[in-house]
């Protein structure tokens, strides 16, 4: 039946760049994600061939401090972010059972903040040069004294582009999951995916402040010729690292949360039990949140802050422990009795187990401020965070995505491809990181460019590098995965694990664009569980079938971005020496700052003045898409 | 999905229109939470400038620059505008959309007020004292923990200007109510902040 909708629908490209449809969002995250994950992971091969002998020369000392610094920024910032939101965007608003999230403008906003932020960082590499301090920055070696190109700029205003993004996106869903749940779904019915996000949104809005106030420091003091970490005008380094750290500690548990919520989903499916220890999941994951902002100092034990506060953190750190080894157990307790399937998701999640333990496990021993003072910047401390950033998260992740995936696109993932790239993946991982503790502990320092032969470093290296190809090579079967799966027809059931407990598995895959015909009414923790025990067809509804409101596409928050792009781009170059005078007339003005704040504010100004009331999708309508369906 | 539909004073606008529809309660709710990160935010400036404030580098210290009776003028006219602005709220709930924009209208000229009395006193300092962003640690700290707020004056006074305007052509709504109701709480923020600098960095640089 024709009907006629009061808002234009965009096709193709357009459709993209105006979607506030959080499944579209969704997928546009993991895109952009995937790519910047792709460079990252492009810089750490070239990393590992650099180092596979001694004395090599196969990059130069500068370009291998850009790559080291730009592999961690990359990663942390451009690479996982974006892989977490793309999957709490795909998959949150359809637990809580809910038809988008609060605020869709801003969801929009946030990726295309976030792109852009990431598009700058890595225009340096073409741009003179990238940012060459380690993805930490420390002062002094960051400011204009020692780095004498343009790449911490990139680096700070790049990430506090990003960041911007991000911040969004954490209040984002704080709110839609604080009010958007569906009738019935009481916080202690939420599935684990979405507890853990709900936390790390919180944490990223309470730690990203920080980094944003610690990059406007130092992007002053390169750019203004301020004072804050100039110590010869009274300023003081340390400042840096108590900023950079009080966001950075909570960061790597933002990271890690939604990974816990991941493995917290896919054990309990694949094992047909429901999570073991809930309540007690819930509350380690709050837990581990407070006490993640509570223990900044352990990356600063030897700057020399003293016994006292060396000895707090250090055992409030090792305090982490205990509700981490709650998680632990409750998922080997879950996988306990169970009638476990060892499909591709449930291996990167039963792989993960054993791994992340170890990278706990080297953490508290890190935690121990004496014996830090010998670990402190070596290849210890590269196989700790390595282990838990990669062998815990990224195995996460890759456990969610083959988990989500037939949800996400309607395609299911071929499962061969996924178990083989699975064992590329861990048995790689493993041979690149395991050798780096004895690397660390034989005393290779992290971050040195090459070293000399007959210290007993050589063959270990030459296997981290293999592993690290190994790896490279998991990485690319997902990838040939992925794109042979996007050629097959769509079509896959509602839920096609078969075992599928929590509501996303209610609804076709991929979802309508309003998620739910009708609000599903929830009875229960594992709401889909619990009717098809009670052997009911798919959820109760809690509303009648009415006409649904949905929220019209814009451009607003892609030019939004392009005008904080430009003005990044003008403030960094605000004191350049141009040999162009028109050049140095449009950035040494700020010109090109005022031009790209116009284009912001004056977009903001649009979206205040004009109201988005958005559309209706007609009952007639949906009745028609459901006999499709 | 509740419609975002608006809906005019003559109709039935409930007691608190902000908190009517679901958007207009994500919005507050929502605005609270970027209130946090806000603290944050300032608390790292605060922390910043509570670390650096005697590394005066030879330069002017706090004692010799600031004048108190300048900045408890600029303290009372924010604080003045704070209750201004609560007064628009007051008169918002009671659907009086004259003295709501009239309210918003004193509001704006206090911070504007403020702003100016801001600006002057920076320069002054950088003409007459010469102390300008890169003189010293303690000057870096002052001007960006300061110059931060003073922004964000700045920008609700831009912000509260354009919903002024859409009183105006709107008036009072389901969409406008809840836009005036977090720019309030963005206003009280700001003041709030301000008591803050006023004691951590003017009070203190006096007499610490």
């Amino acid at each position: 039946m024709a009907h006629a909708h009061s808002v234009k629908r965009h096709k193709g490209l357009m459709d993209w760049l105006t979607t506030v449809d959080h499944k579209k969002i969704a997928i546009l995250y993991l895109l952009a994600g995937g790519l910047f994950f792709g460079i990252g992971g492009i810089e750490a091969v070239l990393i590992r061939l650099q180092l596979i002998k001694p004395m090599n020369d196969f990059v130069s000392a500068q370009t291998f401090n850009e790559l080291i610094t730009m592999h961690g920024t990359t990663m942390i910032f451009l690479g996982v972010m974006p892989v977490i939101f793309a999957l709490m965007n795909a998959v949150i608003p359809l637990q809580i059972g809910a038809r988008d999230v609060a605020f869709p403008f801003l969801n929009s906003l946030g990726f295309w903040t976030f792109l852009f932020g990431g598009i700058l960082l890595n225009l340096s590499w073409i741009m003179g040069g990238a940012p060459d301090a380690g993805w930490t920055a420390y002062t002094p070696l960051s400011t204009t004294t020692y780095s004498t190109t343009h790449g911490v700029d990139f680096y700070t205003v790049g990430l506090q582009i990003a960041g911007l993004g991000t911040l969004i996106g954490g209040i984002n869903f704080l709110a839609t999951i604080i009010t958007m749940r569906a009738p019935g779904m009481s916080f202690m019915r939420m599935p684990m995916f979405t507890w853990t996000s709900f936390i790390t949104s919180a944490m990223i809005l309470f730690a990203f402040p920080a980094i944003t106030v610690g990059l406007v420091l130092l992007s002053f003091d390169r750019i203004l010729g301020a004072n804050f970490f100039e110590v010869a005008n009274g300023g003081n380094p340390v400042l840096w690292q108590h900023i950079f750290w009080i966001f950075g500690h909570p960061e790597v548990y933002i990271l890690i949360l939604p990974a816990f919520g991941v493995i917290s989903e896919v054990i309990p499916t694949f094992a047909r039990k429901r999570l073991f220890g809930y309540s007690s999941m819930v509350f380690a994951t709050i837990l581990i949140a407070f006490l993640g902002f509570m223990v900044w100092a352990h990356h600063m034990f030897t700057t020399g802050l003293g016994p006292v506060a060396n000895a707090l953190f250090s055992i409030a750190t090792m305090l982490i422990a205990v509700p981490t080894g709650i998680k632990i157990f409750n998922w080997l307790f879950t996988m306990w009795g169970g009638q476990i399937r060892f499909t591709s998701p449930n291996l990167f999640a039963i792989g993960f187990i054993p791994t992340f333990v170890m990278g706990g496990v080297t953490g508290v021993m890190l935690a121990s401020a004496p014996a830090d003072f010998q670990f402190h910047d070596t290849y210890f401390v590269v196989a700790h965070f390595h282990y838990v950033i990669v062998g815990g998260l990224v195995s996460g992740l890759l456990s969610g995505l083959h988990y989500w995936w037939p949800k996400m696109f309607g395609r299911m993932l071929n499962e061969s491809l996924g178990k083989l790239s699975f064992w590329f993946f861990i048995i790689g991982f493993h041979l690149t990181f395991f050798v780096q503790h004895f690397l660390g502990l034989m005393g290779m320092q992290r971050r040195v460019f090459t070293y000399l032969p007959n210290q007993g470093f050589d063959t270990l290296n030459m296997v981290s590098t293999i592993g690290a190809i190994l790896m490279g090579i998991g990485i690319l079967i997902f990838l040939i995965n992925a794109i042979v799966t996007a050629t097959k027809p769509k079509g896959v059931a509602d839920d096609p694990w078969e075992d599928g407990r929590t509501l996303e598995w209610a609804i076709p895959s991929p979802p309508p664009e309003y998620n739910f015909k009708q609000i599903p009414l929830v009875r229960g923790i594992d709401a889909l569980w619990k009717e098809k025990m009670a052997g009911n067809k798919g959820m109760t509804p809690a509303e009648p079938l009415g006409p649904i409101h949905m929220p019209s596409p814009t451009i607003l928050p892609f030019v939004m971005s392009v005008g904080i792009f430009i003005a990044g781009l003008g403030f960094m170059f605000s004191k350049e020496q141009f040999s162009n005078s028109f050049m140095s007339l449009i950035f040494n003005n700020w010109i090109v700052v005022i031009i790209g704040l116009l284009i912001t504010f004056g977009s903001m100004l649009l979206r205040s003045l004009y109201d988005d009331h958005g559309w209706h999708i007609e009952v007639d309508e949906l009745d028609e898409e459901g006999v499709k369906a | 999905m509740s419609t975002t539909h608006a809906e005019t004073v003559d109709g039935a606008l409930p007691h608190e229109p902000e908190k009517a529809t679901l958007e207009g309660r994500n919005k507050v709710l929502s605005f609270w939470l970027f209130l946090g990160g806000e603290a944050v935010l300032f608390g790292t400036l605060f922390a910043t400038f509570l670390a650096l404030r005697n590394q005066t580098n030879e330069g002017p210290t706090a004692g010799e620059l600031f004048q108190l009776p300048m900045t408890a003028a600029a303290t009372l006219i924010l604080l003045v505008s704070s209750l201004t602005s609560v007064f628009a709220v007051q008169a918002m709930h009671r659907h009086k959309v004259a003295a709501l924009r009239v309210w918003l209208m004193i509001t704006v000229l206090l911070g504007l007020g403020f702003l100016g009395l801001e600006i002057y006193e920076f320069a002054e300092y950088v003409r007459a004292e010469k102390f300008g962003m890169t003189t010293s640690a303690f000057s870096s700290a002052f001007y960006t923990l300061v110059g931060f707020h003073g922004a964000h004056v700045a920008f609700g006074v831009l912000w509260i200007s354009v919903l002024i305007g859409q009183l105006y052509k709107k008036g009072l709504t389901v969409v406008t109510a809840p836009k005036v109701y977090v720019s309030a709480m963005y206003w009280h923020f700001i003041d709030v902040v301000w008591v803050f600098i006023f004691t951590v960095v003017y009070l203190l640089g006096k007499v610490g």
